[in-house]
């Protein structure tokens, strides 16, 4: 992956940028866990200073955390939260339609945005078994819109995903609306090359930007099916300056970023 | 009460337990290796996220069953014994109940509200909602809308780890709470691990922060240190290294049954456990500054 970095910045240090530019000013942010925890803290610090984060172990903050998050259990997350109450409470305003962005990451997306962080293979004698949901079932299937986070590897973007943790757009077309979920669906996939979108009737996901040192049809060549591009793709915009220092000043130590 | 009695009456073989309800911070790593100590069988652990607590008890061979949303290392990814029991079926094969967060929190909820389940829109067209035996879709009597139908868990016993208790069984817990009062009022009892024990009348002058009545209280222990590596607001940091090293030391199955022998068998409780840790690093990672709460008044 490193070879596609300029030497000014990490893949991991984009994918928080694309993160946070997901997030508008003022919106209520379901945030997950790992390269999140970051994204939102660049996000309050740059152009969604009104922005809110819901944490699933049960926090609401209004100001970013005064130092780096590894877990949202971390104590400078709890310092300072506007709202400190149990996981249901959270998750019952996530049910409601609260909040506006979820994120979550995973192992494995598909064509539709369904993604799979449970096991690999069949079932019954998995190849392998990862953690499993935690929360993210739940911000997939409940949030407004979802950002999805992950590596950029061909065996990560199956046709379809071997196991359903959660929910992106089905087979396509209405079928949230039609499996009854009441809202939402992925809006964004950020990967370590990419970012992807879907389009507005079939839900296809679609190449909305490549990195710097990426091409679309790198993007395509790494992608388990044949790959929409957006009509309007284009290079992603160069993390800035001010994104660089804050994020660096946030991960001194690169714990996620290098 | 001793932790190794409380471990010995309350948590015997075949039990259910949940564990680890705050998600990340309060896991209580100190019940965990008094249960491995003694070789317990057959448990049933149930909690949303496990921290490398679950992991370890799965190594440990302690484990029939699991029901949890997640279970690894939170900063460090896989647990590569939770792989090694689901994969290969080491030390021996388990079962698995996946869950989402939302799902086991409204399924400890039903069993705390005492009815047969809790309906909720979460997991609609997932495979999690598909393959678990105790979650059936129903559409809504009262408008036709697509449901889940969450049944109720009633776990035997809640661990959960506190700042403080009294010796009566009330408990003061603040942070995020994760799904630990849902917990403690759906398990047939609790046995609270505590940082202090304070008199009756600190837990009396706030009881807004109990956590559940005293009635549904086990046993109450003393255990300073007894959530490391996990934080407890307050008291310590999360020791993150630790998760680091566990995450390398759990790889192999050799390399996982050294490092049970010196962080868990060897070890005859917390007191030596933080003595082997070594005072350095353990005062490295105490709260570094207190942040009081304003009191509050519940005079009359």
């Amino acid at each position: 992956m490193a070879q596609h970095a300029t030497p000014d910045y990490t893949p991991q240090e984009l994918m928080v940028v694309c993160a946070a530019r997901e997030i508008h000013d003022g919106e209520v942010v379901f945030v997950g866990m790992r390269l999140p925890l970051l994204a939102f803290a660049l996000a309050k610090r740059t152009h969604a200073p009104n922005a809110v984060g819901l944490f699933e172990n049960g926090l609401v903050r209004d100001t970013p955390s005064s130092e780096l998050l590894l877990t949202m259990g971390d104590a400078p997350n709890i310092a300072g939260a506007e709202w400190a109450t149990r996981t249901g409470a959270l998750m019952g305003l996530l049910a409601q339609g609260f909040a506006n962005l979820g994120f979550v990451g995973g192992a494995e997306v598909d064509r539709f945005g369904n993604l799979n962080t449970s096991y690999i293979g069949d079932r019954a004698h998995p190849k392998v078994k990862l953690p499993g949901s935690g929360g993210g079932a739940d911000i997939a299937s409940l949030s407004g819109r979802l950002a999805i986070i992950l590596a950029h590897e061909k065996k990560r973007f199956p046709e379809h995903v071997s196991y359903v943790t959660s929910p992106g757009y089905g087979d396509g077309g209405d079928w949230r609306a039609r499996v009854g979920l009441p809202r939402g669906g992925p809006a964004a996939v950020i990967k370590t090359r990419a970012v992807l979108g879907f389009t507005a009737d079939t839900h296809e996901m679609e190449l909305r930007t490549w990195h710097p040192g990426s091409s679309a049809e790198d993007a395509r060549a790494n992608t388990g099916w044949d790959l929409r591009i957006a009509p309007d793709a284009h290079e992603t915009p160069l993390p800035t300056a001010d994104e660089l220092r804050i994020i660096r000043e946030c991960d001194p130590q690169g714990f996620w970023t290098r | 009460m001793t932790m190794a009695e409380a471990v010995e009456r309350f948590v015997p073989d075949g039990s259910s337990v949940a564990m680890g309800l705050a998600l990340e911070p309060l896991i209580p790593f100190a019940a965990g290796h008094e249960i491995i100590r003694q070789r317990r069988r057959n448990l049933t652990l149930i909690g949303p996220i496990s921290d490398i607590l679950f992991d370890q008890l799965l190594g440990a061979g302690c484990v029939a069953k699991i029901a949890a949303a997640w279970v690894g290392n939170v900063s460090e990814g896989l647990g590569y014994n939770y792989r090694r029991a689901t994969e290969q079926g080491l030390p021996h094969p388990i079962t698995v109940e996946d869950h989402s967060n939302y799902s086991i929190a409204l399924a400890l909820l039903a069993g705390g509200l005492g009815v047969p389940y809790v309906p909720m829109r979460s997991l609609l067209g997932s495979d999690i909602a598909r393959d678990h035996p105790a979650i059936r879709p129903h559409d809504s009597p009262l408008d036709g809308t697509p449901t889940l139908l969450v049944s109720a868990l009633r776990p035997d016993v809640a661990i959960i780890h506190v700042q403080r208790a009294d010796a009566a069984g009330r408990a003061h817990v603040w942070g995020g709470l994760g799904v630990c009062e849902e917990a403690a009022l759906a398990s047939h009892g609790v046995i609270y691990t505590a940082e202090e024990i304070v008199p009756a009348a600190v837990i009396l002058s706030d009881p807004n922060r109990v956590l559940a009545p005293g009635k549904k209280t086990l046993a109450v222990v003393h255990a300073p240190g007894g959530a490391h590596p996990s934080p407890v607001q307050g008291y310590y940091n999360r020791d993150h290294a630790y998760f680091a090293e566990y995450h390398e030391r759990s790889r192999t199955p050799d390399d996982f049954a050294t490092w049970l022998r010196e962080q868990v068998l060897d070890v005859p409780d917390r007191a030596a456990y933080l003595e082997r840790l070594g005072a350095e690093r353990w005062q490295a990672l105490a709260r570094r500054a207190p942040l009081l709460a304003a009191p509050v008044d519940y005079g009359v």
